[in-house]
């Protein structure tokens, strides 16, 4: 076992780790960071999305020994300083972007990512960048249109609300 | 003016905040002080008999703490099957044992035949590994194609069932004779015959469970991935581990989706419960997405022949089908019901059919059980009905609308006796054509089919137009038609001393917003603001009773035991009013949270009521007792009928293949709206899977059995860009006749209407642009598959 340190959420942090535990164990197991959340074991559904030293990756492609020393932030380090939800947070809420809520962590780390690139992305860019994220709920309807209303662009004109 | 609060406001969800921060507690999110780990070792041929397990390697490992096979549970009971069904000679079906863990032979690739416990997961995991190596499992043929299956006598999943056959049904096997002379008379016939393909469900959370055991009481907790804890706890306690159900406590914390795959008791609940006890310890187990594809309950998997006998001018005289139905290698809970009692009632649709017959084989083969997945059943029917019109109006040159609209119900025939045994209470299935029509700019598509052309592409507009029986469901009906359940729901409103409101619900929230919606309800009628209401479930030990949620049940029937509860609130409410007001009971009358004596200012609000019924210092206690809760079981009368119209357009690569849907319009009648956000979001989500059935999702087995589709690198989930912005609309609304809140549910709709209008629109597409020879393709309708038609 060896111990791994990094910044998450702006707080040192460490934990315990053998060769192969991935940074979304680390997160996970290690530090009760369970927002992050594991929907798949191939690296597909992006459920496990955080930001590493400022880019979105899934954190179980990452192993924690490599990343000793990273800035990382999780869903849990999204809201603002006040404990109020951050812009794409509330854009996903007022637009109804999620339901069951378990891809939720990964979509709003890979969409502050996305904007973040890309601050007045198209709706084809949206549904591009987010493509690595697997809904099952929502047929992503929702969640484009908050990322889009998050972006500040006017969604009233998309269908149905 | 939509309104902001109360029924029909379109409320943000309270659940959000907890999703949005990374504080939802999902099963797996919970840890446990001294927790050991289970994992299960699966078997990875699909047919196979277990000569030897040697599980002493595997005991000597680092942190392993038991090892579990078959042998530990032939003398616990099986999982059963929900509902008897009987074959149309009248014998019952052949049913069986569905054991913990594999014992003597493996029946699936995926099927556990044992489980390791450790110390950690990886040693666990480890662990398993090693006993897999050690395990001597001869490999037997497997049967997988269903026809082969019925067909060859000698080649058995279970030794005891020689054709493979679970029950060979008839609907309504006294209308036979009667649909064979119409379809025999009919001056025209359309015959289709369609695979309505295998989907995995793949809810985002894998399942996960986690057992303790105290040892000083003898009670046991199971926290699991389930749709209904109760029923898991009846099938756990009572038929399985032989638990009295008061030393058992389910808990279903946040759910990450179900869709049908969390509402079965599958082996590793019982597996964590046994192992909890003998450790002495919480024992965990979590799947891994690989699991998920290998072991829950996949959906649809019918093949079938449908017959339309019609008049040359399209109306329809006679339906008769002959479907195979997969159910796997064993029954999962409800897996008999979902292709007959969920299949064949539906089969005259919105449609006035005077004859309809419907034949189900369902056929055991070595791949994981089939059951419930939404729609259930209601989307394979829909799928053959509307495929078969379109045919149909394809071989006689009937214009697709035209033809809907001849055969399509008017409100006036309602209440409607179906040919095949439901009474459709109420609808309008006129209107919601209309608009789909207006919505979906129906008459601006030849036009927009102009501008495809331009670019090489072929348009092409499908056309749906569908009807499900939800609510589920009437018990003194399914009892009727063998189901070993009822199906009500409970639901009991606790007024707290200082007037806010806790409801303890049956129905289960796993993405539904039920924490939301339900206070809107709460609020609506006992005058309260939502925010003082809080909705538990989820919890055994809290909650009376309930059956859980699917089947778009949740509001129309534990929506309606709240209603009624708070009935029995407002009832008892008048009674301390009376009291405290001196006045007579028949005299108090209650609206905007007020309790008034009638033609007089005197009045007392709600809170008021409430302090009083929780410090009673001068009640008559002969007549009125203390504290204001009270508990309703609500059990419908009727199944309730949602029903709509939708329409698909697409484009499709004539080079390639490829589909692309540009538009899809859902048109719904759901009678009352509770929440039309939460409404909208649940067709989203519907017509998104019914996509994902219609262009990209197929569940695979090789010859041998072997899933070659067990991952999301070979298994096409939909993403963000295979689909557009949906049109919805919900404003064609006729009201439940027979439930208090006039609700008919929407959560089925969206997958069960969805793939008919895609398949037919990619029809519509090759034959307007010349591809006439191509008269129906298969679901998933890939590149591959459509280039293949094209050229073929």
């Amino acid at each position: 076992m060896t111990k791994v340190t990094m910044t998450v959420n702006g707080k040192s942090v460490s934990a315990e780790t053998e060769g192969r535990t991935l940074l979304s164990s680390y997160l996970r197991e290690g530090l009760g960071l369970t927002g992050t959340h594991i929907g798949c074991d191939t690296s597909q559904c992006g459920a496990c999305v955080v930001h590493l030293n400022g880019r979105a990756v899934k954190s179980c492609t990452v192993f924690a020994q490599d990343v000793a020393g990273a800035e990382v932030r999780t869903i849990e380090g999204m809201a603002n300083a006040d404990g109020s939800l951050g812009v794409v947070q509330q854009a996903f809420q007022d637009h109804h972007g999620l339901q069951c809520g378990f891809c939720t962590p990964g979509m709003v780390m890979a969409s502050a990512a996305l904007l973040a690139e890309n601050p007045k992305p198209t709706e084809a860019e949206v549904r591009h960048g987010l493509e690595g994220n697997i809904c099952r709920c929502t047929g992503y309807h929702n969640i484009v249109k908050a990322v889009l209303a998050a972006s500040g662009q006017d969604v009233a004109a998309v269908a149905a609300e | 003016m939509p309104k902001d609060t109360g029924i029909g406001a379109s409320s943000k969800r309270r659940e959000d905040i907890r999703f949005l921060t990374g504080k939802g507690l999902y099963t797996d999110d919970l840890a446990l002080h001294a927790q050991a780990h289970a994992v299960m070792v699966r078997s990875n041929v699909a047919h196979g008999k277990i000569v030897s397990i040697d599980t002493a390697a595997t005991e000597a490992m680092p942190g392993v703490l038991a090892v579990f096979t078959g042998e530990d549970f032939v003398a616990v009971g099986g999982n059963p099957a929900g509902w008897l069904i009987k074959s149309r000679d009248g014998t019952p079906m052949r049913e069986p044992k569905r054991p913990v863990l594999a014992h003597g032979k493996v029946r699936h690739v995926g099927d556990a035949y044992a489980a390791v416990v450790a110390e950690t997961y990886q040693q666990a995991r480890d662990a398993a590994q090693q006993l897999a190596d050690d395990t001597v499992i001869e490999e037997l043929p497997a049967v997988v194609d269903m026809k082969a299956a019925v067909a060859n006598a000698d080649n058995r999943v279970h030794d005891e069932i020689p054709d493979n056959v679970c029950f060979d049904w008839g609907w309504i096997e006294d209308n036979r004779a009667a649909v064979d002379a119409a379809m025999k008379a009919a001056p025209h016939v359309v015959t289709l015959e369609l695979t309505n393909n295998r989907l995995v469900p793949n809810a985002m959370e894998p399942r996960a469970s986690i057992g303790e055991y105290n040892t000083g009481t003898g009670d046991y907790k199971l926290t699991t991935t389930s749709q209904n804890p109760h029923l898991t706890r009846l099938l756990v306690a009572a038929f399985v581990m032989g638990i009295p159900e008061n030393k058992l406590t389910v808990v279903a914390p946040d759910v990450g989706g179900g869709f049908g795959s969390k509402i079965y008791h599958y082996g590793e609940e019982a597996l964590v419960l046994a192992a909890a006890k003998k450790l002495g310890r919480p024992v965990r187990w979590t799947a891994e997405r690989t699991e998920s594809f290998l072991s829950d309950a996949h959906g649809r998997d019918h093949v079938t022949k449908i017959e339309l006998g019609c008049t040359k001018d399209g109306e329809i005289l006679a339906i008769r089908t002959e479907t195979h139905a997969n159910v796997g290698a064993y029954l999962s809970n409800f897996s008999t019901a979902t292709p007959t009692f969920l299949h064949g009632t539906l089969m005259s649709g919105p449609y006035k059919v005077p004859h309809v017959y419907v034949n189900v084989k369902a056929v055991f083969t070595n791949t994981a059980p089939v059951d419930a997945y939404r729609g259930a059943g209601r989307p394979e029917a829909t799928y053959s009905l509307e495929r078969v019109i379109d045919m149909m109006c394809r071989e006689l040159n009937l214009d697709p609308f035209e033809v809907r609209r001849k055969n399509l119900l008017t409100p006036d025939q309602f209440p409607y006796q179906s040919p095949v045994g439901l009474m459709y209470d109420t609808g309008n299935y006129q209107a919601t054509l209309d608009k789909a029509c207006d919505l979906g700019d129906v008459a601006g598509f030849e036009a927009r089919r102009a501008e495809s052309a331009k670019k090489g592409k072929l348009r092409g507009m499908g056309l749906s137009t569908w009807i499900e029986a939800c609510g589920i469901a009437p018990s003194h009906l399914v009892g009727i038609l063998g189901s070993r359940v009822g199906l009500y729901d409970a639901a009991t409103v606790r007024v707290n001393a200082t007037g806010n409101i806790s409801v303890m619900v049956g129905a289960h929230s796993h993405g539904q917003g039920h924490e939301t919606v339900f206070p809107q309800i709460v609020a609506d009628k006992l005058g309260i603001p939502e925010s003082s209401v809080e909705i538990v479930h989820g919890d055994t030990s809290k909650i009376p009773f309930g059956m859980g949620s699917y089947g778009s049940r949740s509001l129309a029937v534990c929506g309606s035991a709240m209603d009624r509860a708070m009935d029995k609130i407002i009832a008892k409410g008048k009674k301390i009013a009376a009291h405290m007001l001196e006045a007579a009971e028949g005299d108090i009358t209650f609206a905007d949270g007020k309790f008034s004596v009638a033609g007089t200012d005197k009045a007392k609000t709600f809170g008021e009521i409430a302090f009083s019924a929780y410090v009673p210092h001068n009640y008559p206690l002969e007549t009125l007792e203390p504290g204001l809760e009270e508990t309703a079981f609500y059990d419908p009368a009727n199944f309730t009928y949602p029903a709509g119209a939708y329409i698909c357009e697409v484009e499709v690569d004539p080079d390639t293949g490829k589909v692309d849907i540009c538009s899809f319009t859902a048109a719904d009648d759901f009678g009352n709206v509770m929440n039309p956000m939460i409404v909208e979001g649940q067709v989203h989500g519907g017509v998104g899977q019914g996509i994902g059935q219609a262009l990209l999702e197929n569940t695979s087995y090789d010859e041998t059995g072997q899933l070659l589709t067990g991952s999301f690198m070979d298994y096409a989930m939909p993403r963000a860009d295979d689909v557009p912005f949906y049109t919805v609309d919900h404003s064609c609304s006729t009201p439940c006749t027979h439930n208090p809140l006039g609700v008919k549910g929407c959560g089925e709709a969206g997958a069960i209407g969805s793939p008919p209008a895609v398949v037919n629109a990619v029809i519509d597409a090759l034959h307007r642009g010349g591809i006439t020879h191509v008269k129906h393709i298969d679901m998933p309708v890939s590149p591959g598959r459509v280039w293949q038609a094209i050229n073929g």
